[in-house]
């Protein structure tokens, strides 16, 4: 029988390692990918992607009016979504005690966050495209909105959440109403953390493909009309990546690149805010 | 049990103590649970109360009706009254806002808003004053002194009142409760979270607040309620066991049950 010590130090040996090899085992995977892009995609990331238009095939081009697309949309359903999302998850997190409209919100919230973003294009496709009879930059930004909304509403619920009651009472010890309770004291100490959610929710939309397909579809050309077809990373690069063209197959790597660097720039720009944030209380 | 309380004997000069609040019947129910059972008793103007007993006796409970705290909480609710200056502050028609702007509350944990130190203090006054600019500035300064806080505080009033040290956070919060210039201050065992150099500063500012405010401290230290305070009240499940002046409390209580708690044979 070994004495208790020795045993305790084997068992933190062995949980020790069994966790560095699970690490290991996510992070290997992690590198691959990123390793393959880069090896990929850094050679065909030349200036001229950034100057020209999507070609056709065999001739020379870039991603320009992909990018334009997707920064666009991004930006219009993140504006679309993010003071839906804060303002529902306010409601939530402040209101929510009382009542059965929270806990329905709520749950419906939950399933919203984790509907296939298929769906969602589908969606937008049957009550926006149909009707007006084209795809266009804004039925994308619509779907994109879709996709905000659930998960700012989760963050800003949590965040909001975090924010200790005593903070409440003593504003309401005060003598403030609520409305400045939550616009001065709860979201202001939450504001980090929502900030953090809505970058996380920028980083979610900006390499979905699915609902785009069937909402902004492509677009050969500039084109900086909302109300058309609008070209966007995602699909440039689904469609690109599919073809025989290596050119073609060179861009999309190039696209795929450009993807993950600003999602993964913007996922340590927000954890990097979080923390500061945090560490200041 | 009494409600009334004999004059203090050290007080030199007879002196005519006012009521500030009077209890009436008060019974307070977290849902179906009975918290607090008819508690009746009063609060002397410009002096020191103090309520002690056992965690979950209901000595933050009864605290926390004199501002109507538990409104915040949908199944809380209170029966009886409470005069504040003979009007009923429990009724339906009071105005919780006024009430508040009265009665300021400190807590247990310091509770800086996240922001400046300057607009931790402005906040609860522009809720009830439009002040001009020199006139907010002679106020923070006017509460900050008062809270003791000022020469600490003074040249990093722009600096977010999260960064100041624990004692300091909560001599912030109880110069913010007292900016609005209320007439009564609750402490809900407002050094608690402190160690020994801050509680003794909060104790001597407790003593020189109580010139200008009614102050009611709730507190688990004993020999806290025995400095700071001139009446105190042993709580024990919800009733009120004995009130009175503290010194008799402490030295020759009339219950067998205060006696246990303060000799520390229980609880």
């Amino acid at each position: 029988m070994l004495n208790l010590y020795t045993r305790r130090r084997i068992v933190n040996a062995v949980g020790l390692a069994i966790s560095m090899l699970a690490m290991a085992f996510g992070l290997f995977w992690l590198c691959w990918i990123l390793w393959a892009l880069l090896e990929h995609g850094l050679p065909a990331l030349t200036p001229v992607v950034f100057a020209q238009m999507t070609p056709p095939p065999g001739s020379s081009g870039g991603l320009l009016n992909a990018i334009a697309g997707s920064l666009a949309m991004t930006l219009v359903g993140t504006l679309i979504g993010t003071p839906i999302g804060i303002l529902a998850g306010t409601y939530l997190a402040e209101f929510g005690q009382r009542g059965w409209l929270a806990p329905v919100t709520r749950f419906i919230n939950d399933v919203l966050l984790s509907a296939p973003s298929i769906v969602i294009g589908l969606f937008v496709y049957e009550i926006y495209v149909i009707r007006v009879k084209h795809f266009s930059g804004w039925a994308g930004a619509l779907a994109l909105s879709i996709i905000v909304i659930p998960i700012v509403i989760r963050t800003t619920e949590n965040m909001l959440r975090l924010v200790p009651t005593t903070l409440r009472e003593a504003a309401a010890a005060l003598g403030a109403p609520q409305w400045k309770i939550i616009n001065f004291i709860t979201l202001r100490a939450a504001r980090a953390g929502i900030i953090t959610g809505v970058m996380l929710a920028i980083a979610r939309i900006s390499g979905e493909t699915a609902p785009l397909l069937f909402t902004a579809l492509n677009n050969q050309f500039w084109s900086s009309d909302m109300d058309q077809p609008m070209a966007n990373l995602p699909v440039v690069i689904f469609q690109f990546a599919m073809s025989p063209y290596e050119d073609w197959q060179k861009l999309a790597w190039a696209g795929a690149l450009l993807i993950t660097l600003s999602v993964l720039t913007l996922n340590i720009l927000a954890r990097v805010l979080f923390r500061q944030k945090s560490a200041s209380h | 049990m009494n409600a009334e309380y004999t004059a203090n004997p050290k007080v030199t000069a007879p002196k005519i103590i006012a009521k500030k609040i009077i209890v009436r019947d008060l019974s307070f129910y977290y849902g179906d649970f009975c918290a607090l059972k008819n508690i009746n008793l009063s609060i002397a103007e410009k002096m020191v109360t103090a309520f002690i007993g056992p965690s979950g006796c209901g000595k933050s409970t009864l605290l926390r009706t004199f501002n109507r705290m538990y409104q915040l909480y949908p199944k809380q609710k209170a029966a009886g009254e409470i005069l504040l200056d003979g009007e009923n502050i429990l009724d339906k028609k009071q105005d919780l806002n006024t009430l508040r702007a009265k009665i300021g509350m400190v807590f247990q944990k310091p509770t800086p808003f996240p922001m400046s130190i300057y607009d931790n203090i402005a906040f609860g006054v522009k809720l009830y004053e439009r002040l001009s600019k020199n006139d907010m500035d002679e106020r923070v300064e006017w509460a900050l002194r008062k809270a003791a806080l000022w020469n600490e505080a003074k040249d990093i009033l722009r600096q977010s009142g999260t960064s100041l040290s624990g004692g300091q956070q909560q001599r912030l919060c109880i110069a913010r409760a007292i900016a609005v210039k209320p007439q009564v201050l609750l402490l809900d065992e407002p050094t608690s979270a402190l160690d020994p150099i801050s509680t003794a500063h909060i104790e001597k500012l407790i003593d020189e607040l109580k010139e200008d405010f009614t102050i009611v401290i709730v507190t688990h230290n004993m020999q806290q309620a025995a400095r700071v305070s001139d009446y105190t009240a042993y709580m024990y499940l919800g009733d009120l066991i004995e009130f009175g002046d503290t010194s008799v409390v402490f030295t020759n209580p009339k219950r067998k049950e205060t006696e246990d708690y303060i000799t520390g044979r229980f609880g």
